[in-house]
């Protein structure tokens, strides 16, 4: 009940914010609004996740739709979780909105959408039948694709959106057929006879294959991502925090709705696959953000990444599952929804730090900033946190998932399988390099951006952003200390939430306080709380020490720097030149980057010339690919746009006797 | 109770412990050179100077730059209270395993690769670009290893891998050796020794590690010189009482296994020292961009570690 007039309120606040686009007060208006409703929904959706197993789940039908179609709605534990994941990413956005809003390209294209967003977003999570979900998640492409589309007169935003809008469709063609292929022949669209469908094995994996590709394009999987890199950074950058943080998880919402609860015998084949295509997706995520330039497309390929850590837990899930080794599947489905967790928080905070960064500075482009730590304290402080956290630094949150995630692909050899012994330790190795790459990304994000001197005039006079923007970028800071060294408080809640899908409760050993082992107490152990205290003891003492005994002084002195004297900005390393060592090594086979230098003869005083080249391995041979062959197909099936009115009675003739023939035949 | 004392004591005993392995390495490598060495004893007084001395900080730095060192240190230190050194009785075994290990000492690199790059020079970049670039292989390299190490032993936890392997339930593996070779590569790597970097470079085009403190001095200098020391040690600790656990005592020994323990491990560190310094006096360093082909090598052995399990398991 509560939801619905929430979600009635975010259409309202979009109307709002087209009918009085003049006022200049309605966009602090609308995010404000926002702000409120989105606070709502993540108290509700805790106060279920709290109450789940000791109420009846709550549903709803509305006659909303076809005469003969009602709308259902039901909220489980699951749908609660990701209330909370999904409303409090929102809600920081929205708060970062209320300083920011006004400040984008073409405030008046983004204001009426960004509730509407918001909204179909929730729809999703809360719809029992495949015609709401549909629906929503329909609402949900076209109102992000026009925010994509908000900055209309920069044709790189025009380009992005149109991949979009291509991707998006597919997307959803996917998962139309998918809940088709639910229905079955009787149509019967409601999720609770889904539950109990009777499929044929080729129906089964046509609906697992669909399920994959239609959320895995939203999800941004390799290689479906294409248009992820293109559409996130085009959005404002609030926008893109949602799109990032919060939309790709309504995606694995779908996922796991699908592929865990409408269905409970997917065959562990399929989640090696989604193992496999996890573990692509975030090597490949991560190398590609470790060449980028531009602040926001580096953070939506660190997207597809994270993606794909959280793709490897979930298809270890439905590979232990299938194995009978159920308390193995509930641990990796906490580790995936941990990250989810994770990554919303994280992901948010950094997109809403580019964003903070895009106002000051003007500039997303990596070697156009620099030395902001010092001009912008709190901004460079919480972008430091949300490095940390996405490179899997102790004791912050994203080391936890990530260590749970590690914790269960080693247990992956559990499974007497050739495929799953032979293929687990190489998903190891791929899941280790993106954590590794990770923190080089990251090193390089935060270095080249705060530290440093400023390589531009805008870097040098930048500013600190307002308040309610730097309490928008500290609260999802401080939560990621939190869930980092107070996991045990999360996995157990989460695992009420995995408890419906796995029909098990983990055991004592994994939530027992303050350790975290998963597996049992001798399998190996974590407590971040202990590091955290021990860590403190040690600096304490070593501050200690080194004031006591050491010489206190500090002289501030120019750059040494070896003895040259270096008055030139542009002698420091670069992004390109920090990538430089990784593409060497990785680039020149998987991008076919190419280094040319060239150097003026002896004598002459002409400037040398150094220039990179690269390809994207994926766009170039896969989406050109097709492209070609629909402008091939498009060229041959061009005759027929030429015909005279007689040839074109004869054809529709020759097809209905074609038709009749065929019905014919099958009467038989 | 014992645990907790041991727990102090083992803290201080890995800082205390290694400025004179650090020392024994630069001996025996001075004895092989023909020079007479400095005393193993000199690191202790190099700390100290610099201790004394007051720290020059870039005008350009900023706050990052005046705290990574004590993060860097209480990073290094932490790591290396985690893995047991004489005894496996000690109060934060359990709070941390392995890859939490692994994790406490990317968290140093992390704000040492930072710290390179605060001052907006040439060389800082150049140092923590390639730091990176090795722990981009020598982090998943080091983590396979774990990975085999727990299949063979059902535990992340290094207490509780060498009371597996000290109870004999495994006999000679050849994934274990694959692990130990791989192992040693990844130290080697980690602690910026020959091939890899040469700790004692000055020539700007070869360094790594050097080049990412060179703007450090004073206190901070000290602290960063004291986290390459305790890494050092960490990392022969890992390989000694991983792969070679004899002489580590269990929880409930007697003074006398424990002090067995201590004589042990101090007896295993000074020899992989020595075998340290001697290997460092053959070889040569290589250049940048083979250190990709090492640590894949590195990579590889560790992924096959992983599989030789299975096949010798079919086999």
């Amino acid at each position: 009940m509560i939801i619905g007039t929430v979600l009635a309120g975010f259409l309202c606040l979009g109307l709002c914010g087209l009918l009085f686009n003049r006022s200049p007060l309605i966009h602090r208006a609308v995010y404000t609004g926002c702000l409120v409703l989105t606070s709502v929904l993540v108290g509700d959706g805790l106060w279920h996740i709290v109450q789940s197993g000791q109420e009846a789940i709550p549903s709803m039908v509305l006659p909303f739709g076809l005469p003969w179609l009602k709308a259902h709605f039901r909220l489980d534990s699951l749908s609660a979780f990701f209330l909370v994941a999904i409303n409090f990413p929102s809600a920081l956005a929205s708060l970062f909105g209320i300083g920011y809003g006004g400040h984008v390209p073409e405030p008046k294209r983004v204001t009426p959408l960004f509730p509407v967003f918001l909204f179909a977003m929730n729809g999703v999570l809360i719809s029992d039948d495949a015609f709401v979900f549909l629906v929503s998640w329909e609402v949900m492409s076209l109102s992000s694709w026009l925010l994509v589309l908000s900055d209309h007169t920069n044709p790189e935003a025009r380009r992005a959106a149109m991949v979009y809008l291509v991707m998006a469709v597919f997307g959803t063609f996917c998962l139309l057929s998918a809940f088709g292929l639910l229905a079955g022949p009787t149509g019967a669209y409601g999720f609770v006879t889904m539950r109990n469908a009777h499929l044929s094995p080729l129906a089964g994996a046509l609906v697992v294959l669909l399920a994959l590709l239609g959320t895995g394009s939203k999800a941004g999987l390799v290689p479906l991502h294409a248009w992820l890199p293109l559409a996130h950074p085009a959005a404002p950058s609030h926008v893109s925090a949602l799109m990032s943080g919060v939309m790709t998880k309504v995606a694995i919402y779908g996922l796991i709705r699908i592929l865990y609860d409408l269905r409970s015998d997917v065959g562990w084949e399929w989640g090696f696959v989604m193992m496999v295509l996890g573990a692509v997706a975030a090597a490949l995520g991560v190398l590609y953000a470790l060449m980028q330039r531009d602040l926001k497309t580096l953070l939506a390929y660190s997207t597809v990444e994270n993606v794909g850590i959280i793709f490897i837990a979930l298809g270890l899930a439905l590979a232990f599952r299938d194995h009978g080794e159920i308390a193995l599947s509930a641990l990796s489905l906490v580790a995936a929804l941990y990250h989810v967790v994770n990554h919303a928080l994280f992901k948010s905070l950094l997109f809403l730090g580019s964003g903070a960064i895009l106002q000051a500075t003007g500039e997303r482009n990596l070697d156009k900033l620099g030395g902001l730590l010092n001009r912008m304290p709190i901004t460079g402080f919480t972008f430091l946190i949300g490095a940390c956290a996405i490179s899997a630094l102790p004791p912050l949150n994203g080391f936890v998932s990530e260590w749970l995630v590690f914790q269960s692909l080693f247990k992956g050899p559990t499974v007497a399988h050739w495929a799953m012994r032979f293929g687990v330790p190489v998903v190891g190795v791929a899941m280790a390099l993106a954590a590794a790459f990770a923190a080089t990304c990251f090193v390089r994000a935060f270095g080249i951006v705060f530290l440093g001197r400023p390589r531009s005039k805008q870097a040098e006079a930048a500013v600190e952003v307002p308040y309610s923007m730097q309490i928008a970028m500290a609260i999802p800071a401080v939560l990621c200390l939190c869930l980092g060294v107070f996991p045990v408080m999360v996995t157990s809640g989460i695992a009420t939430v995995v408890e419906p899908l796995v029909h098990v409760v983990l055991p004592a050993a994994v939530l027992g306080w303050p350790w975290l082992s998963p597996v049992s107490l001798t399998a190996g152990s974590y407590s971040a709380t202990m590091v955290l205290l021990t860590g403190a003891g040690l600096m304490i003492t070593t501050l200690l020490v080194v004031h006591h005994f050491g010489n206190r002084a500090i002289r501030r002195a120019p750059i040494w720097d070896c003895g040259h004297r270096e008055e030139i900005v542009n002698s420091q390393y670069s992004a390109d030149s920090f990538a430089q060592p990784l593409r060497r090594v990785f680039g020149s086979v998987v991008f076919r980057a190419r280094e040319q230098v060239e150097m003026p003869p002896p004598g002459e005083m002409s400037p040398a010339r150094f220039s990179l080249s690269m390809s994207d391995p994926i766009w170039n041979g896969l989406y050109l690919g097709i492209v070609r062959v629909i402008d091939a197909i498009a060229d041959r099936v061009n005759l027929l746009q030429f015909q005279t009115v007689r040839r074109y009675l004869l054809m529709m003739f020759l097809t209905l006797v074609l038709l009749l023939l065929v019905v014919a035949v099958r009467q038989q | 109770m014992m645990a907790f004392l041991f727990g102090i004591f083992h803290t201080w005993l890995v800082l205390v412990a290694a400025p004179l392995i650090t020392g024994i390495v630069r001996l025996t490598k001075a004895r092989l050179q023909g020079r007479q060495g400095a005393s193993p004893l000199q690191p202790y007084r190099d700390l100290w100077r610099l201790l004394q001395k007051e720290s020059v900080i870039a005008e350009t730095a900023s706050w990052l730059f005046r705290i990574a060192p004590y993060l860097v240190f209480v990073a290094v230190w932490l790591a290396a209270t985690i893995m047991p050194t004489f005894t496996t009785d000690m109060i934060l075994t359990p709070a941390a395993d392995l890859i939490a290990l692994v994790a406490l000492l990317g968290t140093a690199r992390f704000f040492t690769a930072l710290a390179g790059l605060d001052a907006g020079t040439a060389f800082g970049g150049l140092g923590s670009s390639r730091e990176m670039f090795v722990a981009s292989i020598g982090e998943p390299a080091m983590l396979m290893v774990i990975f085999s190490l727990s299949l063979l032993t059902h535990t992340t936890s290094p207490a509780n891998m060498i009371a597996y392997v000290l109870s004999g339930h495994i006999g000679i593996e050849v994934s274990a050796g694959l692990a130990l070779a791989s192992m040693v590569m990844v130290a080697i790597a980690e602690n910026g020794r020959i091939p890899i970097d040469n700790p004692t470079t000055h020539l700007e085009l070869t360094m790594i590690h050097e080049a990412m403190v060179l703007e450090y001095s004073g206190r901070h200098l000290a602290l960063l010189e004291a986290a390459a020391m305790v890494r050092l040690l960490l990392f022969m600790t890992i390989i000694s009482s991983l792969f070679f656990p004899w002489g580590i005592a269990f929880v409930d020994a007697g003074p006398g296994e424990v002090l067995l323990g201590l004589l042990a491990w101090f007896a295993k560190v000074s020899v992989l020292a020595m075998v340290l310094g001697f290997c460092e006096s053959l070889v040569a360093k290589m250049r940048v961009f083979q250190i990709a082909d090492f640590l894949g090598g590195a990579l590889l052995l560790a992924l096959l570690a992983t599989i030789f399990l299975y096949v010798s398991e079919a086999v």
